[in-house]
């Protein structure tokens, strides 16, 4: 089919393969979308997910992009959509659109070192990234995974974090914002974090996600350490609806977030994320 | 194709205008024209020349709209009413999909594609209205397949405007009163008497064919003339302008001015102007499913930078105030438009204006913005 036919608001049908809780509220799915399905995405891009009936919402991909075929999503359960696609059972049916929008830098990366900061579900979008750094470990410099998260029962993949962290070739540090009883690490904001990591300003790229103003402060302290604007990346988030940049929801002054985005480099938002209500 | 030769002005009479309807049906157009409706004039349906405002013009001003008698029987001596074409070529409410279910829990199929692919012929196209047309393509042509079938095969016809309304500002948009391009054909209207005159030129190809088949006569030098100076003339009686000396700059530089906060204060976010704005493209999609659940339909509607649910995150809007809604609007016709599409998002069409309920008036409050704290 020539792209020019293909109905970009047109979903396809796909099943869920595989499903599992990966803390309160919140589910990763697997998605099998059949042979026709476009394969691949880079990380930090994004797809339309149809609760047929209920409604769409956009989703980022939260799986290994060296395994394109593979369609995983981690969703949070807040309202009527995301609860209605977190609670499909493994074989049922939701509706795909995407891949959408343009994701982490890393190949502009290569030859860097690379500092993830992740908020809450921030982690996911941000885990694609981590497989591909990952997969191409010898191509990057130092590798720093920084993530906050409200209570240690809320960190996601955390199976995962600990084989990451066993890694002598990635450097993992997590904090919460409150613990009760057995929590040994970190406790207080992510920002912290960035305090006490020993970043090499002038060769390091910065990618961050997660609630919008986490990410301020976030840039805020990266921006402290010295890091150059121009090398932090933040992945925002606005209603989208179209993944297309005709519906107009997800404006942010000049960007269409869903086009232009949902990654922006941080010297193209400092002036506006200061606007209330932009 | 293009040679001076053929595009030679002609003239056409009433006659040669319902010719051109006429021809315009039998190539399985449908004709869509001015009309008064209800006291306003309107694009709708048109059958003949009897269908359009013989005679009839609209008075303009902040807020408030009225038709008044002509004293001659200009069949185009009014401006532009509240309707705009985009109401055909990006309608307020579509169909994207539907799908069905067999049973409960069956997968759903989708269902064909409506073939309700309609064509278009616009009738009485004014130069604003072109520019939004061209402005509306750059947005929805490329991401947009059913605007794109629509928008392929319409015929225009653009009307030049021989009357400026007191809220046009075209002129220092650079978007009219005179048409320039994106035309098939385009009149300039002679009318004195009761006898309907235009002179007409083909701007495409298809113009051009259409044209061959009505009944004309080439246009004299004095009537080449006397319509260009009833264009210049309107240029020269344009209502109202907009600052043009770095306006997205200046206005991008003011995001706090406190004027900001007092247009808030009589804007009833009722977003009239969104919905009358020819170029406002702004949408939301709605799942829907029937009452047994075998039936899905997604739909697509208009949608206005006014409502709060526009920016909705789980947790609340982006945009609570009216002040902010506000200032997005303004911004994004003025100010971010050119940074998200190449062009302004404005063509001085002034039906923001007319159709405010409080009469605010873009122009008015894009100065009062641009010349800063001290304006
Ligand atoms: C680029 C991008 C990537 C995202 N990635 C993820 C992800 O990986 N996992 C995840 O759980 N969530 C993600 N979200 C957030 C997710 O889209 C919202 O949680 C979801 O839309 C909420 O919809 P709802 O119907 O369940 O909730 P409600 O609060 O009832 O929302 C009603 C409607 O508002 C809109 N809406 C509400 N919240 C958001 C929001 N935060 N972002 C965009 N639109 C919203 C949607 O149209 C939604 O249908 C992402 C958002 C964006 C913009
Ligand atoms: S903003 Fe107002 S004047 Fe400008 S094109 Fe829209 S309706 Fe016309
Ligand atoms: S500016 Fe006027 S038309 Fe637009 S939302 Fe406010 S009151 Fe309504």
């Amino acid at each position: 089919m020539d792209a020019s036919t293909i109905d970009p608001m047109r979903p396809r049908l796909a099943r869920v393969r595989s499903r599992r809780r990966d803390g309160p509220q919140v589910w990763t799915l697997e998605i099998d979308a059949g042979p026709e399905a476009r394969s691949g995405f880079s990380a930090g891009q994004f797809n339309m997910l149809s609760a047929l009936g209920v409604g769409e919402v956009p989703i980022s991909f939260s799986g290994d992009p060296t395994e394109p075929r593979r369609i995983v999503h981690t969703i949070r359960a807040v309202g009527a959509v995301s609860t209605a696609l977190a609670h499909l059972g493994v074989g049922a049916t939701l509706g795909i659109r995407g891949p959408f929008g343009v994701g982490w830098p890393l190949a502009e990366a290569v030859g860097q070192d690379v500092v993830l900061v992740a908020g809450g579900l921030g982690l996911a979008p941000l885990r694609p990234a981590v497989y591909h750094l990952l997969a191409q470990r010898s191509r990057y410099g130092q590798i720093t995974l920084l993530y906050g998260t409200r209570s240690p029962a809320e960190i996601l993949f955390r199976r995962e974090l600990n084989a990451w962290r066993r890694r002598a070739d990635l450097s993992v540090e997590v904090t919460v914002d409150h613990a009760l009883g057995a929590w040994d690490g970190h406790i207080g904001v992510v920002t912290a974090l960035i305090e006490r990591a020993h970043l090499a300003a002038r060769h390091t790229t910065a990618l961050v996600c997660g609630p919008e103003i986490m990410m301020r402060f976030a840039a805020e302290a990266l921006a402290a350490a010295l890091i150059p604007s121009e090398s932090i990346y933040l992945s925002m988030e606005r209603n989208m609806q179209c993944g297309v940049g005709l519906c107009g929801h997800c404006q942010f002054g000049g960007l269409l977030l869903c086009r232009d985005g949902p990654v922006i480099r941080y010297d193209r938002l400092r002036e506006t994320l200061r606007v209330r209500e932009l | 194709m293009m040679s001076a030769q053929m595009d030679a002005a002609q003239v056409l009479t009433g006659a040669g205008l319902d010719a051109l309807l006429q021809v315009l049906k039998s190539r399985g157009l449908r004709t869509l024209g001015p009309k008064i409706r209800a006291g306003v004039i309107v694009y709708e349906e048109i059958a003949s020349v009897a269908d359009l405002p013989r005679g009839w013009t609209d008075e303009h001003s902040p807020g408030h709209y009225r038709l008044r008698r002509r004293d001659d029987a200009a069949l185009f001596g009014y401006t532009v009413g509240p309707h705009s074409w985009k109401q055909f070529l990006h309608p307020a409410r579509q169909c994207l999909w539907q799908a069905r279910r067999d049973g409960a829990g069956e997968q759903p199929h989708f269902e064909p594609e409506p073939s309700d692919a309609q064509h278009f012929a616009l009738i009485g196209v004014r130069a604003c209205e072109l520019r939004a047309i061209a402005i509306q393509d750059r947005v929805l042509l490329e991401a947009d397949p059913q605007y794109r079938a629509r928008r392929r095969d319409t015929f225009i016809v653009a009307v030049n405007c021989t009357v400026a309304g007191a809220t046009c500002f075209c002129a220092s948009m650079n978007a009219g009163p005179a048409v320039s391009d994106g035309f098939d054909l385009a009149l300039t209207e002679l009318t004195t008497s009761s006898e309907p005159l235009f002179v007409l030129r083909a701007g495409t190809d298809i113009g051009r064919a259409v044209l061959s088949e009505l009944p004309r006569r080439p246009a004299s030098d004095t009537e080449i003339a006397r319509a260009a100076a009833r264009v210049e003339d309107t240029a020269a009686s344009m209502g109202r302008q907009m600052p043009s000396e770095d306006l997205p700059q200046r206005l991008l530089r003011n995001l706090e001015h406190p004027r900001w906060s007092e247009v808030a204060e009589r804007c009833l976010a009722c977003g009239n102007c969104t919905m009358v704005c020819p170029t406002c493209f702004c949408t939301s999609v709605e799942d829907s499913s029937d009452l047994t659940g075998t039936q899905l339909t997604r739909t697509r509607r208009w949608d206005s930078c006014f409502s709060a649910d526009l920016t909705y995150l789980h947790g609340g809007s982006v945009r609570q105030s009216t002040r902010s809604r506000y200032r997005q609007w303004l911004t994004h016709k003025l100010a971010t438009w050119p940074q998200q599409f190449g062009t302004s998002g404005c063509v001085g069409c002034g039906r923001c204006i007319t159709w405010c309920p409080v009469g605010i008036d873009i122009t008015v409050e894009a100065s009062r913005i641009a010349a800063g704290e001290s304006g």
